[in-house]
């Protein structure tokens, strides 16, 4: 699915990502943890092509195809999907609006017709029984006077509706309650459908208990340094960074 | 991703819209003294008390000067290289659309203005399907059984000479500003519409006058009275392109609503906005002010305004009959060199007046937009009520946006509230949409028009679609 390779990326001129290796395979869901500054969120970013990250070495490839080349909006039509850890408000559009707005522009890369409005509303009320939302989400203005976990969950929201092949979540625990927590959680383990491949960036092991990683990686200084089981989520927690300092060393 | 750069092209492409026709005028020679005044007088064949206050306006005007206070900055106008009066005289242009230049007519598609109208815009021979000459007639057939009398302000002097008299400077006196002044010393023509006691306008007035009204030329006046009980909803200008030699536009709106009265006005405005250095635009002075004359009268002023090089306008409201009602929605773009100064004034003096402001500018390259209001409440004003908001969008880094109200309040039972805001569309915006597959252009013009919402609402249907699609023409090349 998603094939990194000897990634250099920096941001106005300071190197982040210093070679970072990764091979998420279909379906599986890989967590990457670290330290604050340790590149988590860059990588989340180079990955989604925001133009602030500059890649100076290395390949990023979904499906054998090279990402590096194409502007955000065409790796979003190749499959990407990055849940951001702070969503944007953009007021006086409704989340159905753009939502719509984004499947279609989605469809049209993929050289498939545009969704009616029936067909669509339909797969909204789907995804909202779904993912147990509150039917009123939809019709409020896009993330406008959200709280931090209504935010969240319409992350997850989107990332159901627009079904893509590789999701990354960055950061997405931060700031929620237990409650929240578990409803963002059961959002993202019903789109885990064997095919569908994540990458989920956190900081804390506690999200892992919910969002059960078939791979976990320590990021540290722009490199990979640990790879493990979930269990290396575990010992992180019970060890804290300083005992991979101790074993990358 | 859309960088600055991005943006900045974006922002960039050209005014695709302009167009001229070249066609025969009858005209008076440039410059301004009384001389010219009595002949236009004479050319249209006007009664006294019409030339005796156009020479009224002309000598407050020469001892009045240019304001200089707005927000504004333009090379100074030579008044005396202006040709006052110029009527047009000659047809169409071109035979057929296929002379008509792709571009405009792409434009006219992306704009949905049906053939017919885009024919008679373009300047090409009308043929027998249609025919604005019998479809203003058959209009007119239908508003006349009403008693409703809607005309050119030229036919209007003719034939309704007594109400023109009762009502012209009635709420915009002639030395009221300086090109107020300016304007009703040589005005040639504009529209006039009196709707009678109890009459409710069964249309929007004006949307099949676009094309009539289109020759109207620079100084513009138009008078609209809604008599007791009266509802009427007035659409002024049109969202298709227009090009106009002349550079100073300095139009005059008076509306009078009397007792239970409702005036709706809407404004769209596309005048040519000048090139990427500001030369060639357009400026737009207008003064436009209505008076609630009676109780419970109601004023609502909604406008777009996407054109011009320099747009200086207030439509205002003057609150005096009791519980009387005024309500200004505006949206303002700037791009290019464009300058707005705009806004409105409520002044109340009725008791129970009550008074909305909601403003959005929108400003990207290096257009510089300001609102600027005043909300005065008089002393008599008792239990007068206003509420004002006031947003700005920026795109880019280059533009500026400014936001002067003013409140007088002389009555401490006054309730007055004032919000505003400022944002700018920025990176992290366009790419969280971009990471949902919408591209920038997209993105931005579902952002102008989610901002503008509250505005654009308030159109009427038919229009509102039009001012949609033109904000997404606008901004496709500007806002995208």
């Amino acid at each position: 699915m998603l094939s990194i390779q000897n990634l250099h990326a920096s941001v106005a001129g300071t190197e982040i990502l210093k070679g970072l290796n990764l091979e998420v395979k279909p379906g599986e869901v890989h967590a990457i943890m670290g330290r604050n500054g340790s590149g988590k969120s860059t990588l989340a970013n180079v990955i989604a092509g925001r133009s602030d990250y500059e890649v100076t070495e290395g390949d990023i490839r979904l499906n054998d195809k090279s990402l590096l080349d194409l502007a955000p909006d065409a790796r979003a039509g190749e499959g990407i999907f990055l849940g951001f850890q702070y969503p944007v408000e953009i007021p006086g559009v409704k989340t159905s609006y753009f939502l719509k707005a984004a499947v279609n522009a989605l469809r049209k890369y993929r050289g498939q017709e545009p969704l009616d409005a029936f067909d669509f509303m339909e797969i909204l009320k789907e995804k909202t029984e779904l993912l147990e939302l509150d039917e009123s989400l939809r019709s409020r203005s896009l993330n406008e006077g959200f709280s931090g976990g209504e935010k969240k969950r319409n992350e997850i929201f989107q990332m159901a509706v627009l079904e893509p092949k590789l999701c990354i979540l960055d950061e997405t625990d931060s700031g929620l309650d237990i409650d929240a927590l578990k409803l963002v959680a059961n959002g993202v383990n019903s789109l885990r459908d064997g095919v569908r491949s994540m990458i989920v960036i956190t900081h804390y092991q506690r999200l892992l208990d919910y969002i059960v990683p078939d791979v976990v990686h320590v990021l540290q200084d722009g490199r990979i340094v640990k790879t493990g089981g979930p269990e290396l989520a575990l010992e992180l927690e019970k060890h804290g960074y300083d005992w991979v300092d101790g074993g990358a060393a | 991703m859309a960088t600055g750069t991005e943006i900045e092209e974006i922002v960039g492409k050209d005014y695709q819209y302009g167009f001229v026709t070249d066609i025969e005028v009858d005209t008076v020679e440039a410059g301004l003294n009384e001389d010219i005044i009595r002949q236009i007088s004479a050319i249209k064949g006007e009664p006294v008390f019409l030339l005796e206050f156009r020479l009224a306006a002309y000598r407050k005007w020469l001892t009045m000067t240019e304001p200089n206070w707005q927000n504004v900055r333009y090379t100074p106008i030579d008044y005396q290289s202006i040709v006052y009066y110029s009527a047009p005289r000659s047809g169409p242009k071109y035979q057929s659309m296929d002379e008509v230049d792709p571009k405009l007519l792409e434009t006219f598609a992306k704009l949905g203005i049906p053939l017919n109208e885009q024919r008679a815009l373009a300047g090409v021979a009308v043929d027998a399907v249609f025919d604005s000459v019998s479809v203003a007639t058959t209009y007119k057939g239908e508003l006349n059984k009403l008693g409703i009398i809607f005309c050119s302000f030229s036919e209007a002097v003719r034939e309704h000479p007594e109400l023109v008299k009762k009502y012209l400077g009635s709420v915009v006196p002639v030395a009221d500003n300086y090109f107020a002044a300016l304007n009703a010393a040589v005005f040639t023509d504009g529209s006039f519409c009196y709707i009678p006691k109890g009459v409710r306008c069964p249309m929007e007035l004006s949307t099949y006058f676009r094309i009539n009204a289109a020759n109207t030329g620079q100084f513009e006046r138009t008078l609209l009275i809604a008599d007791e009980g009266a509802t009427v909803s007035y659409l002024e200008g049109c969202t298709a392109p227009q090009r106009d030699e002349n550079q100073l536009h300095a139009a005059v709106v008076e509306l009078i609503a009397h007792k239970d009265a409702t005036i709706k006005y809407s404004t769209v405005q596309n005048w040519y906005p000048g090139d990427e250095n500001g030369k060639g635009g357009i400026y737009n002075f207008v003064t436009k002010r209505g008076l609630c004359e009676g109780e419970r009268s109601k004023i609502s002023w909604t406008q777009v305004e996407t054109g011009s090089a320099i747009t200086w306008k207030y439509p205002s409201c003057i609150l005096k009959g009791d519980s009387s009602v005024g309500e200004f929605y505006s949206v303002a773009v700037t791009s290019l060199k464009q300058q707005a100064d705009t806004g409105t004034k409520m002044i109340h003096i009725g008791k129970n007046t009550k008074s909305t402001i909601i403003s959005k500018g929108i400003s990207a390259r290096q257009g510089q937009n300001s609102y600027r209001g005043l909300v005065k409440i008089s002393k008599k004003a008792d239990h007068a009520r206003n509420f004002s908001q006031c947003d700005s969008l920026l795109i880019g880094s280059e533009c500026g946006a400014h936001t002067f109200p003013y409140l007088e309040i002389q009555n401490p039972t006054a309730i007055v509230e004032h919000e505003a805001s400022t944002t700018k569309i920025g990176e992290d915006q366009l790419f969280y949409c971009a990471q949902r597959g919408i591209s920038a252009e997209d993105a931005i013009s579902m952002i102008v028009n989610g901002f503008c919402k509250d505005v654009l609402r308030e159109l009427p249907m038919e229009f509102a679609v039009e001012a949609q699609k033109l904000l997404g023409v606008t901004l496709e090349g500007s806002v995208g």
